[in-house]
């Protein structure tokens, strides 16, 4: 036979409770119980409050520019609950529901957001990596961290989280392809949420789906309803086992939506239909998983205005302690820039300013003198 | 006439020579429909369709990199890089490829490709929106570095760009992106790249700086009341070393002013010129107000990093009492 085909593949979609509320017994049984669906669901809640005061803090002039998160905080918390705490997440900037669910303290996300780096001092023993600011540069660290953990012979991974747009970003195929070649437990969770800023994904993918394009690289891949929380955490515990038992990647693409604007800085009105967005909110995660918690009589609306009293509380708490920190000085941007400071830093430092003259109290009026 | 701010002049200019000369066209990240996140291409996608205003895969390298293929096949890219902390990964296509074309292959290839690039701090913006490298692409030799101050010198400066046969950075201040207006004429007018400005004369010292920091300078000149002549370099690379000489020759004094990290900061460079070019005129040594010699800290700090008129009225007062 002249020609043959050498290789066919299928991109493989899985939902367990969809838009409408049905659930897929078979896969969905065992996967969550049901009091860590109420803490899940809870933690959403918390969460999407967190989101609201966020962005009122950026337009009250409390905060810089903020990502809003809302929409798409099934993704990140359905991988970070697939996951252990030795396991890594690393992260790009719109995965505060993950990141908090983790070990990241809340208010470390507000500080990052208010222009303060103490907001990236992550507390020893949570495995994330700051929020990483330009696109698409951070998976080739998660090989890397994957790397160092298949090195010393542990069985932890790396997941980490990026958009559509940063699939068209040259390192992320190199971190594909070094992750894949190099038998690395990796994960790669794409939130396919519509947008980058104001370019579709037809721009960034002509496929039919991402998901296909680990294809290319030897890897594993699946397509994932990423606004249901059940199938999120399905297909990350099967990634994450097949990283821990074989050392192979696997290349997720969840489909879900950025309800907000890109930032705080954008007006997403400019380039979408308010339609498309008005489609997507009846696929909030949120709505949905309230919906199945009703049916199984695990929650109502008693535990609902109490859960929300309590996140409401919890978030001042957390805004409070981000506002209330001590002012840093102006000498803190020097302080970490090497474990041994270089002396013509250090002085620097001291003195805030870079001419030589006046460094040394004294001089410019002994040269005067002379 | 009209009264514009930089983000209008530069718009106005592109218009112009897309209008002039169909090779010109924009490519880049949110570039089209949504105008770029300053809105410098504000309404030329709609003006001059998409195939004119390219929204492009979001990737700095391609961006550059197919810039540099555009400009060999004839057509005079503009690609913009969203913020200057995301030139990484195009760096390698910039300083690998496009700097190196026309030597490379003895002049039968060239790269004539503008390069927009919003830059600086004191906008409040998260990381690598706010830093200032203008000195490692003034290092890489077949670029050319311009960086405008006001409106007026945007548009002259980046019609040169455009018409220049050379890959061009073209910086943009975003600090100033809207800090004023200036009449800036509607007929066409070129700034030839290369040519510093004399902001305001003086004979008691050379103040040198360009960008956002000149209005920096300006004031730091205001309160100080001292007879200070300023130059705006307005292009880096190359610079205009002869007006630089001709006024600390005159002066005997000078100081440079730039946001980027002293440590082989473009300062370094213009000081060690000077001192090649003017050491028998110097009455005290050259001083730097840069950045500090640490990363662009976060917001909370940024304006203690940038220099401010304060910083650089204690320069003047320490270069004059020497």
């Amino acid at each position: 036979m002249p020609v043959e085909t050498v290789f066919e593949t299928t991109i493989k979609r899985v939902s367990i409770l969809d838009e409408h509320g049905r659930f897929d017994e078979e896969l969905g049984a065992d996967l969550i119980p049901d009091a860590d669906l109420i803490k899940l669901y809870s933690h959403l809640v918390t969460c999407r409050h967190f989101d609201e005061i966020a962005f009122k803090l950026q337009r009250s002039g409390r905060m810089g520019t903020y990502p809003e998160n809302r929409g798409q905080e099934a993704t990140s918390l359905g991988a970070a609950y697939a996951l252990r705490k030795t396991d890594w997440l690393v992260p790009c900037y719109r995965e505060n529901a993950g990141l908090f669910w983790h070990g990241l303290p809340m208010e470390y996300v507000l500080l990052h957001w208010m222009g303060d780096e103490r907001g990236n001092e992550i507390p020893s023993g949570v495995n994330v990596t700051p929020l990483a600011i330009p696109i698409g540069t951070q998976m080739l660290h998660a090989a890397g961290l994957a790397w160092s953990h298949k090195y010393r012979g542990d069985d932890a991974v790396a997941c980490t989280f990026f958009g559509d747009g940063a699939t068209s970003e040259g390192d992320f195929h190199e971190a594909m392809n070094f992750s894949a070649n190099l038998d690395l437990p990796v994960i790669f969770f794409c939130q396919n949420n519509s947008w980058a800023i104001s370019v579709p994904t037809r721009i960034q993918c002509s496929a039919p789906t991402i998901a296909q394009r680990g294809v290319g690289y030897g890897m594993e891949c699946i397509q994932v309803d990423g606004n249901d929380l059940f199938a999120v955490v399905k297909v990350v515990r099967d990634a994450a086992e097949r990283a821990r038992t074989a050392n192979r990647p696997t290349f997720i693409e969840a489909i879900t939506y950025r309800l907000g604007d890109h930032t705080t800085a954008d007006d997403a009105r400019r380039y979408r239909d308010q339609e498309e967005v008005e489609m997507w909110k009846l696929r909030d995660p949120l709505i949905r998983l309230r919906n199945h918690l009703d049916a199984k009589g695990l929650w109502d609306e008693t535990r609902q205005a109490a859960l929300l009293e309590k996140a409401e509380a919890h978030v001042v708490d957390v805004v409070k302690s981000a506002e209330e920190i001590e002012p840093l000085p102006a000498s803190d941007m020097f302080a970490n820039m090497y474990k041994a400071m270089p002396a013509g830093l250090e002085e620097q430092a001291r003195a805030m300013r870079t001419c030589s003259l006046g460094r040394f109290p004294g001089e410019t009026a002994d040269r005067a003198a002379t | 006439m009209a009264n514009l701010t930089l983000v209008q002049a530069i718009n106005l200019a592109l218009i112009q020579e897309m209008e002039r000369d169909d090779r010109v066209l924009i490519l880049g990240e949110d570039v089209g429909l949504n105008g770029g996140v300053f809105r410098v291409t504000e309404g030329l996608h709609k003006r001059f369709g998409a195939d004119r205003v390219v929204d492009t895969p979001l990737a700095e390298s391609g961006i550059i990199g197919a810039s540099i293929g555009l400009a060999m096949g004839g057509l005079l890219p503009i690609p913009e890089i969203q913020f200057e902390g995301f030139l990484g990964p195009a760096y390698d296509q910039l300083c690998t490829h496009a700097a190196r074309m026309r030597t490379r292959t003895r002049g039968a290839l060239t790269v004539p490709l503008t390069v927009r690039v919003p830059i600086g701090g004191g906008i409040h913006a998260p990381e690598l929106h706010s830093d200032s490298p203008e000195a490692i692409y003034t290092h890489v030799p077949g670029i050319k570095v311009v960086m405008p101050s006001s409106p007026y010198d945007a548009k002259g400066l980046l019609i040169s760009a455009i018409r220049d046969p050379d890959p061009v950075i073209f910086f943009e201040p975003k600090r100033i992106y809207r800090a004023f207006r200036e009449e800036v004429p509607e007929d066409e007018y070129t700034i030839p790249i290369g040519e510093a400005r004399i902001v305001r004369e003086g004979d008691e010292l050379t103040m040198v700086s360009w960008g956002a920091s000149v209005i920096q300078c300006m004031n730091a000149i205001e309160s100080s009341g001292r007879d200070i002549e300023l130059i705006d370099l307005r292009s880096i690379s190359p610079i205009d070393m002869p007006r630089i000489s001709a006024s600390v020759q005159k002066t005997g004094r000078a100081v440079v002013v730039h946001e980027a990290p002293m440590t082989c900061g473009v300062g370094a460079e213009i000081a060690s010129r000077i001192m090649e070019e003017c050491f028998l005129h110097l009455e005290a040594p050259v001083q730097r107000v840069t950045g500090f010699d640490c990363t662009m800290p976060y917001y909370k700090l940024e304006l203690d990093y940038l220099p401010d008129a304060a910083r650089i009225e204690q320069a003047v007062a320490d270069v004059i009492a020497y």
